[in-house]
């Protein structure tokens, strides 16, 4: 399709000059016929650049292509007709103060005043405590009745709000309100010294170090015209790998707890400690914190280090097959996952759901065959998707992934892997330039955009973890549903409260 | 069922026998730091310019593993002759000033409330607030409850809610949307009880130093007993903490 937005590779730099700047209503009809067209948001944020307020949109279809424009003090809700922009527009009112008119559901994002001392678009005062200080949506009638959860929860994990409303047991609205870990990471890579731009990147999300500072690591590595070498391409291939592998075996037993089939939830939970292990292998930290930086990784993956994994990987094969062989023809496991928490694939496509989530509804989507980085041009990444959008499609895309990850990472360390490991320093950035890179991390596409002012400082750093898109296809998933399903459907969709609270 | 046999036989036993041995941790895990303090001042000077938590502090020759987060950048630039990390995993302190250290920590068991020891050696019962941060921590206290771990056998468990609980383990640089909720979580908690930091965040405000939404330190706002370093802290660093402090 040709239209005003210039085409940009993953990963490629781009002087600010050379984004197309278009008029609002240009921009506003050519995002909302390529998203009508099937095409999909990777970023839509707005930045100050010298007194000037500005939107800028990064969509892909087959190609990532961006532009930008003015932006004005409200505008036309693109919300209104395109469901994708829904969140972004949310988001930039919240940062920005911009009102999009006619938004179909305009709330906070995180609760945070605006950064530009305008008035408050939610007309919220951040001096007093406003988490929860909040109308939210409800249902009226006799039978129904509201369940509040969080934002400290039962379990371990992390702060959120969530809001069932009910009739009888049945979930006719779940409504989740985030934010409570929000910590303005955004805002931080702005100021902060360079030395500290991989601890940012790392500690957005932990368990999406590897992905979340790929996306950093490669975006200055093209800003500052730096190439990895070939073995650091295939340890950071690795590396996302082990964490996908560690994630997913870990969804995996969660979901088999939430079904009281405890001896997979054991197995897999002693078995997700073993991969994560192999990454401190690797770095020296479960979490691969401190092995990818701009320029390639700290850590080589030495003779000793790859036969320890090869030995490690062998011994674990076996056992996670046989795992999920256990899980998988439980008929009772069956009968609890399949038609459970359904998403068909026009709500997925409508709301742009991106990773296993959107693959479980038959999205293909992944960045790894699309957009391939790193070592992935030289893998066969299969299509994984599945066609029925419930947990059991959400659990089977893990299964197939995590077979596939075992065998990427054996075809990767089968061969001697050298590289010269780099450290902390970084080159300064050039000025006036923009760069967005993606990565299929275990999540789905997560996405980092940088703009830097004339001076080559740090204008503008954007993050999206993929739980941006995913939050609301977890709430559509519980439409419906026995309020009882809850637990399950939302380790299904296991999404980051970190990642999206940034 | 077959299935199911079989694979509790492959799967065997396999809970480690912490605290009696020391269960193996790969070479590359950082843990403890010893400071060799007859390095060359040019050498302690680029540690210091070149950590990215301004965790050394050049004139003492120590260093904070309360700001720590054991990437391990001193090491690497001084090749060992500043700084090396050892593999020792127990190293939680039971006062802040201790995580300020040449490497030679205090003895934990020494430190530790004694009455603690009366109320809660036999059982303990913990509710777990994740105040911010990135997850990691909550993760790697997660896992104690899994078989290698098996946390439940020395009487320890994560509890659902506040009033059946002994004390609080927080996790994250306190976010200032999540101190309202952590503040009443606390309140909930019936008298004694006892606040444990987990993690680089929840201890100095960790990598996310500086940021205008966070606490740095949660003991500015808390009476923490136990101080549990680490981005995140190994699994093992809070079983040895926790086991130390209370039994």
């Amino acid at each position: 399709m040709k239209n005003a937005f210039l085409n940009v590779l993953n990963g490629e730099t781009l002087d600010l000059e050379r984004i197309p700047h278009l008029s609002f209503n240009n921009i506003r009809n050519t995002c909302l016929d390529i998203i009508k067209a099937g095409g999909k948001v990777v970023q839509f944020f707005a930045y100050e650049n010298e007194e000037d307020i500005k939107l800028i949109a990064v969509l892909r279809t087959d190609k990532l292509m961006v532009a930008t424009c003015y932006a004005p003090d409200t505008y036309p809700a693109f919300s209104k007709t395109s469901e994708p922009f829904h969140m972004f527009e949310r988001e930039i009112a919240e940062q920005f103060g911009i009102r999009p008119q006619g938004h179909p559901w305009l709330k906070m994002v995180r609760y945070h005043p605006n950064y530009r001392n305008r008035p408050d678009v939610f007309g919220n005062d951040y001096t007093q405590d406003i988490p929860g200080n909040y109308d939210y949506y409800q249902v009226a009638g006799d039978e129904i009745h509201e369940v509040a959860v969080g934002p400290v929860h039962a379990g371990v994990i992390e702060p959120g709000h969530f809001r069932f409303n009910c009739i009888g047991e049945r979930v006719l609205h779940l409504e989740i309100q985030l934010g409570y870990q929000h910590r303005a990471v955004e805002n931080m890579f702005h100021d902060v010294a360079a030395k500290r731009l991989p601890i940012l990147a790392e500690n957005i999300a932990g368990d999406t170090t590897i992905g979340h500072c790929l996306c950093m690591a490669q975006a200055i590595e093209s800003l500052t015209q730096v190439q990895p070498d070939k073995g650091a391409h295939i340890i950071r291939t690795i590396a996302l790998e082990l964490e996908r592998l560690a994630n997913h075996i870990g969804d995996l037993g969660a979901l088999s707890g939430d079904v009281a089939f405890l001896p997979p939830a054991n197995y897999f939970g002693r078995i997700r400690g073993d991969f994560l292990n192999l990454m401190l292998l690797i770095c020296g930290n479960r979490f691969g914190k401190g092995l990818v930086r701009p320029g390639g990784v700290r850590f080589d993956l030495n003779d000793d280090v790859r036969k320890t994994l090869d030995n490690r990987l062998k011994e674990l094969k076996p056992q996670v097959k046989h795992v999920l062989d256990l899980l998988f023809s439980a008929s009772t496991v069956r009968a609890r996952f399949e038609d459970c928490g359904a998403v068909s694939n026009y709500d997925a496509e409508q709301l742009g759901l991106v990773g296993p989530a959107g693959r479980a509804s038959g999205i293909p989507y992944d960045v790894r065959r699309c957009f391939p980085t790193e070592h992935y041009l030289h893998l066969n990444i299969p299509e994984n998707k599945k066609t029925a959008g419930d947990v059991y499609s959400r659990a089977k895309v893990r299964y197939d992934e995590v077979l596939q990850s075992i065998h990427i990472i054996e075809s990767l360390i089968a061969l001697p892997v050298e590289t010269a490991c780099v450290d902390n320093t970084l080159n300064p950035l050039p000025p006036s330039s923009f760069v967005v890179t993606i990565n299929e991390a275990w999540r789905g596409e997560v996405s980092h955009a940088m703009i830097t002012d004339k001076n080559g400082k740090i204008l503008r750093y954007k993050v999206k973890d993929p739980s941006f898109h995913n939050w609301n296809g977890l709430a559509m998933s519980l439409r419906d549903t026995g309020i009882s399903d809850f637990p399950l459907n939302n380790k299904s969709f296991n999404l980051s409260y970190c990642g999206f609270d940034l | 069922m077959f299935t199911t046999l079989k694979n509790r036989f492959e799967q065997g036993y396999r809970t480690c026998n912490y605290p009696q041995e020391k269960p193996a941790v790969f070479s590359r895990y950082r843990g403890r730091p010893i400071v060799q303090k007859d390095a060359p001042p040019e050498v302690i000077q680029a540690c210091a310019a070149a950590c990215p938590q301004e965790a050394i502090d050049t004139s003492a020759k120590k260093i904070d593993m309360g700001r720590c987060i054991f990437c391990g950048t001193c090491e690497q630039i001084s090749q060992g002759r500043f700084v090396r990390f050892t593999g020792d995993f127990e190293i939680a302190t039971a006062q802040k000033d201790h995580l300020i250290t040449d490497g030679y920590l205090p003895a934990l068991a020494e430190h530790s409330k004694q009455h603690f020891k009366g109320l809660f050696g036999k059982s303990l019962q913990l509710r777990q607030v994740s105040a911010g941060g990135c997850n990691a921590c909550e993760a790697d206290l997660n896992v104690l409850a899994t078989p290698f771990f098996d946390l439940a056998r020395f009487g320890i468990n994560f509890v659902a809610s506040p009033r059946h609980s002994d004390g609080i383990v927080v996790t994250g640089p306190v976010s200032r949307n999540m101190r309202t909720a952590l503040l009443k979580t606390y309140e909930a908690i019936p008298e004694p009880k006892v606040v444990i930091a987990v993690g680089s965040c929840t201890l100095t405000g960790g990598p996310f130093v500086g940021s205008p939404e966070i606490t740095e330190g949660l003991d500015t706002i808390l009476p923490v007993d136990l101080f549990i370093p680490g981005c995140p802290p190994h699994p093992l660093t809070n079983l040895h903490a926790l086991l130390t402090f209370f039994k």
